[in-house]
């Protein structure tokens, strides 16, 4: 490639065409004057902007790297035309929105988007537009142009930059009344987002630590790889041992609200790690493991409610067993038919059960067991030793139990004759049966255990909500689940929690993410399974499989060069 | 013949035997609940409300024929359920809906010029979803071929829901109305039958696209090729056909019987929304599995038959069981078929057996 010293004009037009579609799309969907308001640097850059902007960056950025032979001007002039390309459509859009009454038709085409891609100038902010759009197209080359040692501190600096700024609001509200956190606040903060000379200071920050942690970074490995076994394992330990203290003092860091989340974040953890053995150890699909949350909430709803549904009274721990028990006999109930099922048909009939779980509980037929449509209220909280853990900070401490709970369970059962028996199973079940596997056995167990997790799931969440409402067990949330598995890397347990973390947490603080969350999931899962099919956060099998072929090829040439 | 039953006894698993108590616990309820049903009438229905279930079934049923045939074909070449076909549904008669109809309605079009109005809005149904189909399977299949089984099929249930909130971002999150068609309302008696002229409709417009379909695949030369990819692509590459670009006619053909059926939908249901495809979708991929899977005549007849005992079913079972609210219970019921078909004959009525790589 390094011989081709010509500029791809072809290539110019084909990228200018997909990002200005893709532009005037993210504009038409909503997500520009959605994500307008929320501010990464204050009255600068919002999420919006960087909507409206960032395919023209990454675009010119993918263009000049892919023409790495032409002439360094050249390309960033190349990026430059990219950019105007790029403003075809929204310009457009601009310009016909009121004449053709594009409203009627697209809704998100308002006077507020017209307003924001105008700079609220009418048509003389056009030119700034387009100005914009030619200088996001350079920037997208300059980023390409420059050497790795240099762009590495600069991605990282606008990464945290971008993060921190996207969080600003509940980090203000957490940490920045008072003592320290006002004085940063009065510093680094605007009303909305990061002041700019916050995000330089940030950025300088994390851009400094990144290239000197660049420049270091082997000695230090070099130091501790040097260590004494004795010394080494210390450290190991030492590290686990702050991890557990930041996880004990995790509530009192994070405040009332942020704990909230974690909670939320913690359920999904906890669903996750079991439908992680379901799909990522037994390469089982299923699409309604909602259901055995649903079967844990509601026999926990209906075993301790004080009002009309309730049965027998019992506390949280009396009706705990019985909950998750529920749940790993309707994981049996439901995993018998589907034994003989594979892939497609499995994902599907599952999906079914979800379904009629959802529909039975809704349903006139049970309402005088579950409540119709209105659900079971008036779920006690749990009790212990004597207080009720009602307060978010309480709740932390028994979701992080169970998070333990399962998360040790999974990672045993991962090493264990049942793990290994489970992941001969997913890579080919005749060969896993001719090895003398018990398939029967085999499944079951996976979806009783997944079922286990899930009904404990449950069980929490009728006590953190006090109540169970059919419409909380739609297929979103076995989709979420999935999604969060498949994003982490399936099989791999500290990717449940990263994949919980992104995909649970952000949208909870990002209220804009409610509407337009499928969409990225659908677009996340797409392209996860396009370009890193091992997830996020990959167990070190799936990462060895599915990059098996690429060393091979690698050291295949090796040999031939060789 | 003794000695050949206890062979046959002694490999009877406890798998073997669940299943078949489960099957005579079924078949147990449902008999149960029709002679309910028979002797007792609990839910005081006439002939006449009989029959008009009848007919909405079957007019419900001829759209999950319609959606079912790209469920068949693509399964047919690709061995693969694709999860996002009921969108193709939805996006092609939502985009005609706004972007057509509505417009003709309001410049007072629609209603003078019915028949021509109703084809323009199908041909753009169609083209849209055809449109979708190709996108899909250009971007989220087709890199993935080679990729383990379950690789693609999460693509597809990713692209499911990026159609979906797509669209609900682009025309918006309510239910839009679907324009009357003044000649189509009111009913018409038939050999004393009074039946709704837009179902008739939508049966006849069913019928036509589902023959038009069938002589496509039969007799054309793409349909040729189309068969005989799904017989064996490797051989049928050697044989010359280009094996991409068959598929791709596959999804478009399939994608525009789901727009097609998009406009049935219009008549019947008058309201488009962006969640439309998403239980009319699993529901025709039930018709197509109840069918045989790969089968184009056998997707008709599943959808046919699925619509009618959709319909029929609830009332008639579980209506003698003494069961409230049996409409409610109308998706658990077609679901509960599905299982129940893949359980017990997973080839379908017209399918031949699976070979165990298939199912």
């Amino acid at each position: 490639m390094a011989t081709k010293t010509r500029f791809n004009g072809g290539e110019l037009v084909r990228f200018g065409l997909f990002a200005t579609i893709v532009t005037a799309l993210l504009a038409a969907v909503g997500l520009v004057t959605t994500f307008g308001e929320r501010d990464i640097i204050g009255g600068v850059l919002s999420v919006g902007s960087i909507f409206l902007f960032g395919v023209a960056v990454g675009a010119a950025f993918l263009l000049t790297r892919r023409n790495s032979g032409a002439p360094w001007a050249i390309r960033l002039v190349g990026g430059t035309l990219l950019g105007l390309f790029t403003s075809i459509l929204p310009l457009l859009i601009v310009l016909l929105a009121e004449p053709l009454g594009l409203r009627r038709f697209l809704p998100n085409i308002s006077p507020d988007l017209i307003a924001i891609m105008t700079f609220g100038q009418g048509v003389a902010g056009l030119p700034i537009l387009v100005l914009i759009f030619a200088v996001a197209g350079l920037l997208g080359a300059v980023l390409a142009l420059l050497s790795a040692s240099v762009r590495r501190p600069l991605f990282a600096g606008l990464l945290v930059v971008f993060v921190v700024g996207l969080l600003s609001e509940t980090i203000i509200l957490s940490w920045g009344n008072q003592g320290l956190g006002l004085a940063i606040r009065r510093v680094a903060f605007a009303a909305r987002g990061l002041s700019p000379l916050g995000a330089l200071l940030l950025f300088l920050l994390v851009a400094g630590i990144n290239a000197l942690w660049n420049w270091r970074s082997g000695w230090v490995r070099e130091r501790i790889g040097a260590l004494p076994p004795a010394p080494r394992q210390g450290l190991r330990w030492g590290g686990i041992a702050l991890g557990i203290l930041v996880l004990l003092f995790l509530p009192v860091l994070l405040r009332s609200y942020l704990t909230e989340v974690i909670n939320n974040v913690g359920l999904y953890i906890l669903m996750g790690l079991g439908l992680n053995i379901v799909v990522g150890f037994a390469g089982l699909l299923d699409l309604g493991y909602v259901a055995f949350y649903a079967i844990g909430a509601y026999t926990m709803g209906i075993l301790t409610s004080t009002g009309r549904l309730g049965l027998a009274g019992l506390t949280w721990w009396e009706a705990l067993p019985i909950a998750v028990l529920m749940a790993i006999t309707a994981g049996v109930i439901l995993g018998v038919p589907v034994l003989r099922m594979r892939g497609d048909y499995l994902a599907i009939v599952t999906l079914g059960f979800g379904e009629i779980i959802r529909i039975l509980a809704t349903s006139d037929f049970l309402a005088p067991l579950t409540g119709g449509p209105q659900g079971v209220l008036q779920i006690p909280n749990v009790p212990f030793f004597g207080m009720s853990l009602i307060k978010p900070e309480h709740l932390y401490y028994l979701i992080l139990a169970g998070c333990l709970l399962a998360f040790f369970v999974s990672w045993r059962l991962r090493d264990s004759r049942m793990g290994r028996q489970w992941m001969a199973m997913r890579e080919d079940e005749d060969v896993a049966e001719a090895m003398g596997i018990n398939l029967v056995k085999t499944k079951l167990l996976a979806f009783a255990t997944g079922a286990a997790f899930s009904g404990l799931s449950g069980t929490i969440l009728a006590a953190k909500l006090n109540s169970v409402f059919p419409h909380s067990m739609s297929l979103y949330v076995s989709i979420n689940v999935l999604c969060l598995i498949i994003i982490g890397g399936m099989g791999s347990l500290p990717g449940v929690i990263v994949g919980a973390l992104l995909l649970i947490g952000l949208p909870e603080l990002l209220r804009e993410f409610a509407e337009y969350r499928m969409l990225m999931y659908g677009v996340l899962l797409i392209l996860i399974m396009l370009s890193r099919p091992e997830g996020f956060w990959p167990s070190e099998v799936a990462k060895r499989e599915l990059h098996a072929r690429e060393e091979v090829a690698v050291t295949g040439n090796a040999n031939t060069a060789g | 013949m003794i000695e050949n039953l206890r062979k046959r006894l002694r490999n009877l698993s406890a798998l073997d035997v669940t299943l078949w108590i489960f099957r005579l616990f079924i078949i147990v309820i449902v008999i149960w609940g029709i002679i309910g049903t028979v002797s007792r009438n609990p839910l005081n229905m006439g002939a006449a409300q009989w029959r008009d279930l009848i007919v909405a079934g079957l007019a419900q049923g001829s759209l999950y024929a319609l959606i079912a045939l790209g469920y068949t074909m693509v399964y047919g070449v690709l061995l693969m359920i694709n999860f996002s076909h009921g969108e193709f549904f939805m996006a092609g008669i939502f985009t005609a809906t706004v972007f057509v109809a509505i417009p003709l309605d309001q410049a007072g079009l629609w209603n003078r010029y019915p028949l021509p109005s109703l084809l323009l809005v199908g041909l753009v149904s169609m083209a849209t979803s055809m449109g979708v189909a190709v996108l899909t399977e250009r971007v989220a299949y087709r890199p993935l071929r080679r990729a383990p089984r379950l690789v693609p099929l999460i693509t597809a249930i990713g692209a499911s829901f990026f159609w979906q909130y797509f669209f609900r971002g682009l025309y918006g999150s309510g239910i839009t109305a679907f324009p009357t068609v003044q000649a189509l309302e009111g009913q018409w008696t038939v050999v004393g039958f009074q039946i709704g002229k837009a179902q008739v409709a939508v049966m006849i417009a069913s019928l036509i696209l589902l023959v038009a379909l069938y002589t496509f695949v039969m007799r054309t030369k793409t349909g040729r090729a189309m068969r005989a990819v799904s017989e064996n692509k490797d051989v049928a590459a050697l044989m010359g056909i280009d094996v991409d670009r068959i598929i791709v006619i596959t999804f478009a053909v399939g994608a525009a019987m789901a727009g097609a059926a998009g406009v049935l939908y219009g008549l019947l249901y008058r309201q488009v929304h962006f969640f439309m495809g998403f239980v009319p979708g699993i529901k025709a991929f039930t018709a197509a599995v109840l069918g045989g899977i790969g089968s184009v005549p056998g997707a008709a007849l599943g959808g046919l038959f699925l619509g009618l005992f959709e319909a029929i079913a609830p009332n008639l079972v579980l209506g003698g069981l003494g069961i409230p609210g049996t409409n409610q219970l109308k998706d658990v019921v077609a679901f509960t078929m599905l299982v129940l078909i893949l359980m017990f004959r997973p080839q379908g009525l017209l399918g031949e057996r699976l070979g165990r790589h298939k199912a």
